[in-house]
C-alpha cells in the first residue's frame, strides 16, 4: 500500500510535498487550477480500467498470455509469405539491450545523436549493397509500405499517373499500394506477364512494378521485365526478399530503378508481423523524389567527418502538404537491428543463409513431390525457398491436421488459373517456406505428416 | 546589392535584358540572403515555355524550399548548369554566376510590369 | 579521424570514427553458419547466381561488431543517459519492463499469418488494448494498424472520406488545419486528396472561432485540430469548434499526439470528436528507438467503426455479430479467394489453449490494408504492458504530473524567457528566445549549448508562429532535482549571453562534433560508403 506522502508510482517521482512545493511555485491552490480550460462537464472523466499492477504481476500475466501462443521457436513452421523466421546472432539482442539506442530520438540534434545517425548510415550502405543500387534511405515502415511509395514515386518521376502491378506479385502489396494511392490521382492495375514481354504496356504507365521471388516463389525475369519497362518509357520497380540477394543477382544489376523489400528477415524477429522495416532504394538521381528519412554524411566545423539528417526539404516537417510523403519515422531501432545482422553475417554469412534455405527448400519440394497426391505447382520455374503444392484434400484442412502434429504449416493459398507459371486451372494449394531454421529432422516430420495426412490419416 | 540594370518582381526574383529580347533571370540578394544556404536548384528544361509571375522551378535551403516566379513570359533558351553542382553560387553571387535561367522574350513590354531597383528596395523596408 | 597513438583510450575511440566497410580484413568473420543436413540440390542457372565479390559487407570479427555499435551508442543522447525535454516528443522513461515482455519468446516467434486460434494470447493482448484505448478516448471504435503517428491520421482521413462518400457526400474534400499544426497535419491531408484551408490561431493561442466559422462550408471535410495544441494548450471553445464543424457538416479529427495531457481529465469523444490517433510511443512510453518503429492506432465514434483499417481483433462469444465478417486468417489473403469460410471448428486435442476466441476480422467497410500485417506487436504489446502497469489511477498521475512539472518549468522561467502564450500550459510550454535573439544568441544556439550541459534540446522554432519557438515537455517521469537542475542551466546560458556571446554561438563543444555542415551534405549527398571514400 502507498501513503498520501509517497509519489504515486514507481515510473512517477514527485512525491506529495514536491508536488505541493510546485504547486505553489507555479501559483495555484491546487491541481484543478490547471485545467480549467477543460469544459467542466467533461472534467474527471474517470477511467474504468483495472488499478495499477506490480511488475511482478505484469510480468506473470504477460508470460501467461505469451505462453497461450505457438511460438515458431519451439516447433517447425513452414509458413513465409512475406515474413520468415530466420537465424538472428546473438549480436543483434546484444547492441539492441544498448539504452543509448533504444531510448533516443530522432537525430533533429545530429551532434547529439552520432550513434543513430552512423548506425543508419550503414543501414544504408549494407541495404545498398545487398540490392546493388546506388542509394538507399533510412528505412520505411515496412515493406509493403515501401513498395506502395515506391510506385507513388515512380509516378512523380515518370510524370505519369497509371502503376502496374504484375499479377503474380502478393495480394497484400496490391492492397497496400491502393491505400496509398486512393486519392492520388493515380490508377493502381494489375498487369500479366505476357502483356508485359509482349510489350503490351500503356504508353502512360509509370512503371512495371513486380515481386520476386513473387508470391509463390518463383524468380521472374527481372531483366526482361525492367527492359520492356524502360521499352514503354516507364520505370522499373521491383519488390523483394533481401535474403535471396545473398545468392541470387541484385536488382542494379538488371538495371532496376527503385527497389523495395521488407527488411525483417535480416534479423528482426517475426513478432506477428511488426515492428518490421521497409527498405526502399533507387538511382542517385532520383533521390530528391525520395520518400522518407536520409542520413549524410559531412564534416563538422573543426574538418572532422559526421552524420547529419539531409535532404529534409522532401519531408513533411518542411514541405507540409507538398511533401513526398506524410512519414515521419525511419523505424530507427529495427534499421539498427538490420546494420548489426548484416555486419555479423558478412557476405560469407549472408550467402549460406541463402543458400541453406535453397538447398533445404529444394530437399522439401523433391520430397513432397514424390508423395502420391502432392505435387509442387509451377515445376520448371526457379524458385528460392518458398514454392505451392496442390493438396489432396483443403489446404485448411491440413493446415489444422499438421497442427495437432505440432507442426505449423504452409500458408493454404488460391491459385488463380492464370498466375504466373500454372497451367492446370485455378487450384487451391499450400505455400511452403523453408529457411535454415528448419532442420532436416522437421522437414522429414513435415513429409511423414503430409504422407500421412494424404492417406487419410486424421490425427 | 540592387543593381540598376536589373528589373525586379515582388517575388525577390530579377531579369536581365541584354542584347534583342533574351532576359537574364535570377534572385535576388534579399531572396538568397532570406533563404540561407541554397543547396539545391530546380531548374527549368530548355525550351519549355515559362508564364510571367507564375512558377518555373523551385529552390531549397537546408530547411526551406520556396517557389521560383519568372518575372516574364517567354520560352527558356538556357539554363545554368553550374548551380547542379554548386547551388551556393545563388549565395555567393545572385546576380552574376547565380544566374538560373535565359528566356526569350514573348512581349518585352511585360517589362513595364517590374520594378527598378529604388522601388523594389522600397518594398524590402 | 585519428590514426596516431593518443594517451586517452576514450579520446581515442571516440574520434575514430571510420566506418564498418573502412576496417574490413577480407577472411574475418563474425558468425559461423552450420553445413547443410540436406543433401544439395542442382543450383539455379549462372545468368541468375550473383557473383560471389558482388556483395561487399564488412568482414570483421564478432568483437569488432560488438566494440563498433557499443562505441555508437556512447555517441548519442538518450532518456537512459540524458534529461530529454523534447516538446511534443514525450520523451519519458520507458519501463524496462515493457521491452522484456516484448522479446518473450511467445510473442517474439509468432508468424502473422498463423491461424487465429495459434496466437489467442497475442489476440487477446489486442483486443484489451483496443478496449482500453476506447475507455481512454471515449471513441470505443479502436484500430491498432497504423504503424506510426502519420498512418493512424492517414488512416483517420480515409475513415472520414469513406464515410461522407457513404453519405453521399464526396464532394467535401477541405482540410481544415489550424496554422500551428504538425507538418504530418497538412502532409496526410495531402495524401487522402483533401485541399488543406489553414485555420488562424488568436492572440491568445487559441483557435480563431471566427476565421473557422467563416471556412467551414459544405466542403469541408474534416477539422484536424491537434489537442492541446502545439503550444501545449488546451483549447477551452471545443465544443463550440466542434459544434461549428458538425452543423456544417463536417468531422473532427483529433490528432492525439499529446494524450498524455488528458488521461483520466477528459475525454476526446465526450468533447464531440469523431476520430482521434494515438503515437503510442508517445502517451504510452515505448520507445522511440532513436526514431521509431511507432504505433499509431486510430479511434473513432461508433458510428465509424465499421470503416477502420484491416484487421481489428473481435472475441467471438460477444462481438460475432456486430457488423463484422469473421474469417479465418490464413484465407485473408488469396488471389482470387473464394467465398471466405467460417473460423475452423477447434479440436479437443488442444485443450489448454482457448481456441476461437478471438479473431482478426476486416470491419465491414474498412478502408482496407494500410501495412502488411496487423501493426507494430512489438510496440503494441509495450503499451499494454505499461498501461497494465499504471492503471486506471496511475495513468491520470501521469497527465497530472506531467502538467505540474510544464507548468513548474515555466513559472521558473518566465522572468527570462518570454513565453508564447501567457497563461498555464497542459503537458508542455512554449518559450519564445526573442529576448535572447535581440541580445545575438538565437533559439539554436540555446539549443546547441544545452547538449553541452548534457540536457539535450528542447524542440526548436515549432511551432511555426511562435518567433524564436523553444518547446520544453519535462514529462512526469522527472524529478523535482532534475526540472531543477534545468532551470539552472537555462538561466546560466542566459547569463552567458552577456558574458560570452560567442561561446554560446558556436556549442556545442564538448560533444563527438562540433555543428555540422549541413548545407555541404545537402549539396553534394553522400548517402553510403564507397570504395573510392567520397
Amino acid at each position: 500500500m502507498t501513503s498520501n506522502a509517497d509519489s504515486p508510482h514507481p515510473f512517477i517521482p514527485n512525491t506529495a510535498s514536491e508536488r505541493a512545493q510546485m504547486l505553489a511555485t507555479i501559483g495555484v491552490d491546487d491541481f484543478d487550477a490547471l485545467i480549467t480550460d477543460i469544459p467542466e462537464q467533461h472534467r474527471n472523466s474517470s477511467l474504468r480500467l483495472p488499478n495499477a499492477a506490480s511488475e511482478l504481476e505484469v510480468a506473470t500475466r504477460m508470460q501467461a498470455l505469451a505462453a497461450l501462443n505457438q511460438d515458431a521457436g519451439t516447433r517447425p513452421s513452414f509458413l513465409g509469405a512475406g515474413a520468415y523466421h530466420h537465424f538472428i546472432p546473438s549480436t543483434v539482442g546484444a547492441i539492441l539491450q544498448r539504452g543509448e539506442f533504444v531510448t533516443s530520438y530522432t537525430p533533429y540534434q545530429p551532434e547529439a545523436a552520432q550513434g543513430v545517425l552512423q548506425s543508419g548510415f550503414e543501414f544504408q550502405s549494407a541495404v545498398a549493397q545487398i540490392f546493388g543500387m546506388e542509394v538507399a534511405n533510412a528505412g520505411m515502415y515496412d515493406g509493403p509500405t515501401a513498395f506502395a511509395e515506391a510506385g507513388l514515386m515512380a509516378a512523380r518521376v515518370s510524370r505519369r499517373n497509371r502503376i502496374l502491378i504484375l499479377d503474380t506479385a502478393d495480394k497484400r502489396l496490391f492492397e497496400v499500394a491502393e491505400a496509398y494511392a486512393r486519392y492520388q490521382q493515380v490508377e493502381i492495375e494489375a498487369i500479366s506477364r505476357e502483356s508485359v514481354l509482349n510489350g503490351d504496356v500503356p504508353d502512360d504507365a509509370a512503371c512495371i512494378a513486380f515481386q520476386s521471388p513473387n508470391f509463390l516463389g518463383r524468380i521472374e525475369d527481372v531483366k526482361a521485365l525492367t527492359d520492356a519497362a524502360h521499352a514503354a518509357g516507364a520505370l522499373s520497380v521491383m519488390h523483394t526478399y533481401p535474403t535471396a540477394l545473398g545468392m541470387f543477382k541484385s536488382p542494379g544489376e538488371f538495371g532496376v530503378d527503385i527497389a523495395t523489400g521488407e527488411g525483417q528477415p535480416l534479423g528482426v524477429p517475426l513478432t506477428f508481423g511488426g515492428a518490421y522495416v521497409g527498405l526502399f532504394t533507387t538511382k542517385q538521381r532520383f533521390i530528391r523524389q525520395l520518400p522518407g528519412r536520409i542520413i549524410g554524411r559531412t564534416t563538422d566545423t573543426l574538418g572532422r567527418t559526421g552524420y547529419t539528417l539531409t535532404l529534409q526539404t522532401r519531408e513533411q516537417h518542411i514541405r507540409r502538404e507538398r511533401a513526398t510523403s506524410n512519414i515521419c519515422t525511419s523505424t530507427q531501432l529495427i534499421g539498427l537491428m538490420v546494420a548489426v545482422y548484416c555486419a555479423t553475417m558478412g557476405p560469407n554469412g549472408l550467402r549460406k543463409v541463402a543458400e541453406l534455405s535453397y538447398h533445404k527448400a529444394h530437399y522439401l519440394a523433391n520430397a513432397i513431390d514424390a508423395l502420391p497426391g502432392w505435387s509442387v505447382i509451377g515445376g520448371g520455374g526457379t524458385f528460392f525457398n518458398e514454392f505451392a503444392v496442390e493438396c489432396p484434400i483443403a489446404p485448411v484442412e491440413v493446415s489444422r491436421r499438421l497442427a495437432d502434429r505440432g507442426i505449423t504449416g504452409g500458408l493454404p493459398v488460391t491459385i488463380p488459373p492464370d498466375f504466373g507459371g500454372n497451367t492446370r486451372g485455378a487450384s487451391e494449394g499450400m505455400l511452403l517456406c523453408v529457411t535454415e531454421m528448419n532442420s532436416r529432422q522437421g522437414i522429414d516430420r513435415l513429409v511423414n505428416a503430409l504422407s500421412d495426412i494424404g492417406n487419410g490419416g486424421a490425427a | 546589392m540592387y543593381p540598376d540594370d536589373l528589373k525586379y518582381s515582388s517575388e525577390h526574383e530579377w531579369a536581365r535584358v541584354g542584347n534583342g529580347d533574351v532576359a537574364e533571370v535570377g534572385i535576388t540578394n534579399f531572396a538568397q540572403d532570406t533563404l540561407g544556404d541554397v543547396v539545391f536548384v530546380e531548374l527549368p528544361e530548355i525550351g519549355s515555355k515559362v508564364d510571367q509571375f507564375d512558377k518555373f522551378g523551385e529552390i531549397e535551403s537546408v530547411k526551406a524550399v520556396s517557389d521560383l516566379f519568372s518575372p516574364v513570359s517567354g520560352t527558356v533558351t538556357a539554363v545554368n548548369e553550374e548551380l547542379e553542382q554548386s547551388p551556393e553560387l545563388v549565395n555567393s553571387d545572385p546576380y552574376g554566376d547565380g544566374w538560373i535561367m535565359e528566356v526569350q522574350l514573348d512581349d518585352p513590354s511585360e517589362l513595364d510590369e517590374l520594378m527598378d531597383s529604388q522601388t523594389y528596395q522600397g518594398t524590402l523596408e | 579521424m585519428s590514426d596516431g597513438v593518443v594517451p586517452n583510450a576514450s579520446v581515442a575511440d571516440m574520434h575514430d570514427r571510420r566506418l564498418l566497410m573502412d576496417r574490413s580484413v577480407s577472411g574475418r568473420r563474425a558468425i559461423e553458419m552450420p553445413a547443410a543436413d540436406v543433401p544439395l540440390a542442382e543450383m539455379p542457372s549462372d545468368d541468375l547466381l550473383r557473383d560471389a565479390d558482388d556483395l561487399q559487407l564488412p568482414e570483421v570479427s564478432q568483437l569488432d561488431v560488438i566494440r563498433y555499435f557499443t562505441l555508437l551508442s556512447r555517441l548519442n543522447f538518450s532518456i537512459d543517459t540524458n534529461f530529454y525535454p523534447l516538446g511534443s516528443c514525450t520523451m519519458k522513461y520507458n519501463p524496462k519492463l515493457n521491452d522484456q515482455v516484448a522479446s518473450l519468446g511467445g510473442f517474439a516467434n509468432i508468424h502473422p499469418l498463423q491461424t487465429d486460434e495459434s496466437v489467442q494470447g497475442a489476440l487477446e493482448v489486442m483486443f484489451e488494448l483496443q478496449q482500453w484505448l476506447g475507455e481512454a478516448t471515449a471513441l470505443p471504435g479502436v484500430g491498432l494498424a497504423p504503424l506510426a503517428g502519420a498512418q493512424g491520421e492517414y488512416a483517420g482521413l480515409l475513415i472520414a472520406r469513406a464515410a461522407l462518400e457513404m453519405r453521399g457526400e464526396s464532394h467535401r474534400k477541405v482540410a481544415l488545419i489550424p496554422d500551428s499544426a504538425h507538418g504530418t497535419n497538412p502532409a496526410s491531408a495531402a495524401m487522402a486528396g483533401l485541399d488543406v484551408v489553414t485555420v488562424k490561431t488568436d492572440e491568445f493561442g487559441n483557435v480563431d472561432v471566427e476565421d473557422l466559422r467563416a471556412k467551414a462550408d459544405e466542403n469541408a471535410c474534416v477539422f484536424m485540430l491537434t489537442i492541446p495544441s502545439t503550444l501545449g494548450l488546451f483549447e477551452p471553445n471545443i465544443i463550440e469548434i466542434n459544434n461549428i464543424i458538425h452543423d456544417a457538416g463536417g468531422l473532427v479529427y483529433a490528432d492525439g499526439a499529446n494524450l498524455n495531457a488528458l488521461l483520466g481529465l477528459v475525454k476526446l469523444g465526450d468533447l464531440g470528436v469523431d476520430i482521434c490517433h494515438s503515437n503510442l510511443h508517445k502517451t504510452f512510453s515505448t520507445p522511440h528507438g532513436g526514431g521509431g518503429p511507432g504505433a499509431g492506432p486510430v479511434m473513432v465514434t461508433e458510428e465509424l467503426a465499421s470503416f477502420l483499417p484491416e484487421p481489428i481483433v473481435v472475441k467471438s462469444d460477444t462481438t460475432r455479430h456486430s457488423g463484422s465478417t469473421t474469417r479465418h486468417s490464413g484465407e485473408s489473403r488469396n488471389p482470387e479467394g473464394p467465398g471466405q469460410s467460417d473460423i475452423p471448428t477447434p479440436s479437443p486435442s488442444q485443450g489448454e489453449i482457448k481456441r476461437g476466441s478471438y479473431h482478426l476480422t476486416r470491419p465491414d467497410n474498412s478502408i482496407g490494408k494500410i501495412n502488411g500485417f496487423h501493426g507494430s506487436f512489438s510496440i503494441l504489446v509495450r503499451a499494454y504492458t505499461y498501461m497494465q502497469s499504471l492503471g486506471g489511477d496511475g495513468l491520470r498521475a501521469v497527465s497530472e504530473n506531467a502538467l505540474i512539472n510544464a507548468n513548474y518549468i515555466q513559472a521558473r522561467l518566465r522572468d527570462r524567457f518570454d513565453l508564447a502564450v501567457d497563461r498555464l500550459c497542459m503537458h508542455e510550454t512554449v518559450l519564445s528566445g526573442k529576448r535572447q535573439a535581440d541580445r545575438g544568441v538565437p533559439a539554436l544556439s540555446i539549443a546547441k549549448r544545452l547538449l553541452d550541459y548534457g540536457i539535450h534540446a528542447p524542440t526548436m522554432y515549432f511551432p511555426l508562429i511562435v518567433p524564436e519557438a523553444l518547446m520544453v515537455e519535462p514529462t512526469e517521469t522527472e524529478s523535482k532535482e532534475t526540472l531543477d537542475r534545468f532551470v539552472a542551466v537555462m538561466q546560466a546560458i542566459d547569463d552567458e549571453i552577456d558574458s560570452d556571446p560567442d561561446s554560446v554561438n558556436h556549442a556545442p563543444h564538448t560533444l563527438p562534433n562540433t555543428r555540422l555542415d549541413e548545407a555541404t551534405a545537402a549539396r553534394r549527398p553522400v548517402l553510403r560508403w564507397s570504395s573510392n571514400g567520397d
